[in-house]
């Protein structure tokens, strides 16, 4: 079999984004510094284009390429427009950030659109290999990202244990993969599904196999116990490759459970759904008591995230098309509401102060009543309060739950998230009832303003709202699995 | 001639969209236009209930005004509102207080008075919603929107204390709702998938799964009504929370507690209502005596008035869970009855606290010489809240008893206590208050009401007088919701 331009067309995006980045990473060397800003609008001009390209070529039909390895189908689509308006807004967010650290360099732009790379491999991945490429490419250009700033020891020593837990973890996948592999003979995810269906392999040996696989993409996602380099990583890492690594790459986490758990070993649902069952409990237990000890808002965020991964495990457990597209939405719900939280700390920071300390947004409606409302809202939807996406997330994952016979863990999650509704406002009452004792001016660029003011009003918009999102997530994972 | 228009959704919309017009003027240098600007929108949002009131058909059980659209048909949640004969006089009060709630913060809130005046706004619109909605997951979604705005009220105007009984009061009312949550969410699939209210009547369910339920909704409710044992947040959240905080709180959001009693827990589960109807009793009891007794002993004004709101919200609960049209229609005169009181109690005290800066009784005495206009006003209230026949509270209260008569005469026995308790903590508050010779010397420097404050304690003293009079407007437009929801209750649901 010959390769034809054909056979590419599904792959166009990745193969663009792929020349792009190289380009630009060419581009950037003969460049003078101060103009950087180049390379910055090139990067986002390059996720446009993506975008262009995957919504032009998407025909809502599956189709296969490169013998099986690649897949192209709505779902995949969908999430990669996702993907590009996550990472556009993380490079926008960033900017004025990175300026005021010394690190708007090319280097920045490169590996983040280099971890997209990854990413969107991820996503489009039929093939064990595939998947673990497309991993690989989004780990080290993110262990690189984590250690940008040189000269911060924290940031080395996140960067290091984010590199070691990180291949301890593609090694427990590999090895898992390697034991489905051995039993069926076949690395394909369609074939692997239908043979298991069939009841080809070792039952033992499958499961074996499946353990492995379920605690590696327990590292990935963070999800307790294979959580303890999130916090660390989160805290550590300069607050844009924070912003990054809290919302875009869980996108990929969600594509990377649905290709592996819900297309390759659907068969073994049963089998899984307990293990998943165990960790989102563990995770929105731990997440959500720990997360009230913290006094740093990115470690609080980080234990916030291992909470909200756990909600997500509860929504892939129920193993339904239901279960599946709930915690897609609930997936963008918490990648928007990130983004708003994340950014609203790089839009409070200035040059040589980080606000990642609680303390720093006490009394901000006296400073600013605007960005005060938009991160009530922010952690009003992480605490799943309406009329935010995150209740109709919550919803939707519970609803899903309570159809696949768990009503047991429901009655858990709505206690979890119980706990989790004291952290969230702490911070609601240190913005509004305490006085502040920082007394700068907040004045964020123009673009950034922008933006935040949209992030923040989609998130009570698209509450009151929910419904265009929930069918796009609905009809993609119908058309898709 | 009203049928075309969207009554209910005007009733919650123009709050709150009046709300963002009074939060767009931003910063205190506009204070005044926002004031003006929340008065009109309170007394838009007036307005536009006043048909529901005028226009409604009290011959009939069916929901009226109803309008519905689809809203999220992913999961089947529609955009459904209607009222009854039992809701359609709450949505009422919550419009009325919301005018008065204005105007009390008039002059006395000088920090961030947009947001002051907005936030009431927006919370009176949700408060609409939840007693307009039928679709069970809109109900819930104001349910919890309206805390927010009230948690804001309480800890950034609030008292000293503000912060922990702010954190406290959402987190105990969270608590309840979230259960409700999952009960709601079962009910969705028991009912083939849908969130209306009205197929949650009908649906039949067994005594085990009724009883689950029933205890999902309870908290919720008894969360916010609230019952003895799970009170507590409401003193605090009272005494902290500024005067139209304490005013919602004790006229509005406790009766959604009620009300949610009479939308969810006995239609949806009679058999788990009958069932345990007992324990709830018990528990009103409980609440009518020993919270009346705890209320003999406040030194503080605010929370004496907060306990006596749960002992006056025990013969609430009562009356429901008598299952009988007297003790129900009592129970909802109560309700309108309790709006009044509470609503002219804490203004009264707020009244006096704009002067003095003081909550605790023993800080004044005297009054009656300085401010005799103020003091004949806040005697009818005094009665009214001690039960007195002639006013509002003697009705619900005279009801509840008679119908416990009909059932128990111990039930009746302990519930008629509240007349001699409430008015020994009433008017024991009142004589120390008003009466006497005047001990403290910043009690010679307190003006009497200015024609701001007497308007809204005098509309309020004609409510109370009115419905203490001549109650039969209330209880007429009562009586057919009421007799249809004991007639359901009276079936048995299991299959």
């Amino acid at each position: 079999m010959t390769l034809t331009l054909n056979d590419l067309m599904p792959m166009l995006p990745e193969v663009f984004l792929l020349a792009a980045t190289c380009a630009i990473l060419v581009f950037d060397l003969f460049i003078p510094s101060e103009k950087r800003f180049a390379t910055y609008l090139l990067s986002l001009g390059t996720l446009m284009v993506c975008g262009w390209i995957t919504w032009t070529t998407a025909t809502g039909i599956t189709t296969y390429t490169m013998h099986g390895m690649f897949v192209d189908d709505l779902l995949s689509d969908t999430l990669k427009m996702m993907l590009y308006v996550t990472v556009g807004l993380v490079m926008v967010y960033s900017r004025h950030y990175l300026h005021q650290r010394d690190m708007f360099s090319g280097e920045f732009f490169a590996l983040v659109l280099f971890a997209t790379l990854g990413m969107m491999v991820m996503i489009s991945a039929n093939h064990f290999l595939t998947l673990y490429m497309g991993l690989e490419l989004l780990s080290l250009s993110l262990y690189a990202l984590v250690a940008l700033q040189r000269d911060s020891a924290i940031a080395a020593e996140a960067a290091m244990k984010y590199f070691i837990l990180g291949a301890l973890a593609s090694g427990m996948l590999l090895y898992g993969m390697s034991m489905v592999y051995g039993t069926t003979g076949n690395l394909d995810i369609t074939r692997i599904a239908l043979l298991l269906q069939a009841g080809v392999g070792s039952n033992m040996v499958l499961v074996f196999g499946l353990v492995f696989i379920v605690a590696g993409l327990a590292f990935k996602l963070g999800v307790v116990p294979f959580h303890m380099w999130l916090p660390d990583v989160y805290q550590g890492a300069p607050t844009a490759v924070t912003l990054f690594i809290g919302t875009a790459t869980k996108i990929a986490a969600f594509a990377f459970v649905i290709r592996l758990l819900a297309q390759a070993l659907q068969a073994f649902a049963g089998d899984w759904q307990q293990m998943l069952a165990i960790m989102a409990v563990l995770s929105m237990a731990v997440g959500n008591i720990t997360a009230i000890a913290q006094t740093n808002l990115k470690r609080m965020l980080a234990y916030s995230t291992i909470s909200h991964m756990g909600f997500l495990l509860l929504g892939i457990l129920a193993a339904s098309i239901n279960g599946y597209s709930s915690a897609m939405f609930y997936i963008v719900a918490y990648v928007l509401t990130g983004l708003g939280a994340f950014g609203m700390i790089m839009l409070l920071s200035r040059k040589g102060f980080e606000a990642d300390n609680l303390e720093d947004l006490k009394g901000l409606n006296q400073r600013n009543p605007w960005y005060a409302f938009l991160l009530l809202l922010i952690m009003f939807s992480l605490a799943g309060v309406p009329p935010t996406i995150g209740f109709y997330a919550k919803l939707a994952v519970l609803q899903a739950v309570i159809n696949a016979g768990f009503t047991r863990l429901a009655v858990a999650a709505v206690l979890f998230s119980l706990i989790g509704a004291f952290y969230y406002l702490r911070i609601v009452r240190l913005m509004y009832f305490e006085k502040p004792h920082d007394h700068h001016v907040i004045a964020p660029s123009f673009d950034m303003q922008l933006l935040m003011g949209a992030n923040g009003l989609a998130v009570l918009m698209l509450g009151i709202l929910p419904q265009p999102l929930m069918a796009m997530c609905i009809y993609a994972v119908e058309q898709s699995l | 001639m009203l049928a075309g228009y969207p009554l209910l959704s005007l009733t919650i919309w123009v709050p709150i969209i009046a709300g963002m017009v009074v939060l767009a003027t931003g910063s205190d240098r506009n204070a005044p236009l926002a004031r003006l600007l929340a008065l009109v929108g309170a007394v838009a949002g007036l307005a536009v209930a006043w048909p529901l009131w005028s226009h409604f058909d009290a011959g009939t059980a069916d929901m009226q005004f109803v309008e519905f659209s689809s809203w999220i048909p992913a999961l089947n949640i529609n955009y459904h509102l209607g009222v009854d004969g039992i809701s359609m006089p709450l949505l009422l009060l919550n419009s009325f207080t919301t005018v008065l709630v204005v105007l009390a913060g008039w002059r006395v809130i000088e920090t961030k008075v947009a947001q002051y005046m907005a936030a009431f706004l927006i919370m009176s619109g949700l408060i609409n919603g939840v007693f307009a909605a039928l679709d069970a997951m809109l109900f819930y979604v104001f349910f919890e929107a309206m805390l927010i705005p009230l948690f804001l009220v309480i800890g950034i105007w609030g008292g000293p204390r503000r912060i922990y009984a702010a954190v406290k009061f959402f987190l105990y009312t969270l608590l309840g709702s979230l259960l409700m949550l999952v009960a709601l969410i079962y009910l969705y699939f028991q009912a083939n998938g849908s969130f209306e209210i009205l197929d949650f009547h009908a649906l039949p369910l067994t005594l085990p799964v009724q009883i689950l339920l029933f205890m999902a909704f309870f908290l919720a409710f008894a969360v916010k009504v609230p019952m003895w044992p799970v009170h507590t947040w409401l003193p605090d959240a009272h005494v902290e929370a500024p005067t139209g905080g304490s005013v919602i709180l004790a006229a509005i959001t406790l009766k959604i507690g009620a009300y949610g009693f009479l939308r969810f827990n006995l239609p949806i589960t009679p058999d788990a209502s009958h069932y345990l109807s007992g324990f709830i009793i018990t528990l009103s009891l409980v609440a009518v005596v020993y919270i009346g007794l705890v209320a003999l002993v406040q030194s503080d004004m605010k929370k004496l008035i907060a306990y006596s709101s749960i002992s006056h919200m025990g013969f609430v609960t009562l009356g429901i869970f008598l299952f009988n049209t007297l003790g129900m229609e009592g129970a909802l005169v109560q309700m309108i009855s309790h709006g009044f009181v509470s609503a002219a109690m804490f203004l009264s005290v707020g009244v006096m606290y704009d002067r003095l800066h003081s909550r605790q009784i023993a800080d004044y005495g005297g009054l009656a010489n300085r401010m005799p206009v103020f003091a004949a006003l806040l005697m009818l209230f005094s009665m009214a809240n001690a039960g007195l026949p002639g006013t509002s509270g003697f009705v619900g209260e005279f009801m509840v008893i008679m119908a416990a008569v009909k059932v128990n005469f111990w039930y009746a026995f302990l519930a008629a206590s509240t007349l001699i308790l409430g008015a020994a903590y009433t008017l024991w508050m009142y004589k120390r208050v008003v009466f006497g010779a005047i001990v403290h010397d910043s009690v010679r420097t307190m003006q009497d009401l200015v024609p701001r404050e007497f308007a809204f304690l005098a509309v309020l003293a004609v409510l109370v007088l009115a419905t203490g009079v001549y109650p039969r407007p209330l209880t007429d437009v009562m009586s057919s919701s009421v007799a249809n929801l004991l007639a359901h209750v009276a079936q048995s649901k299991l299959p």
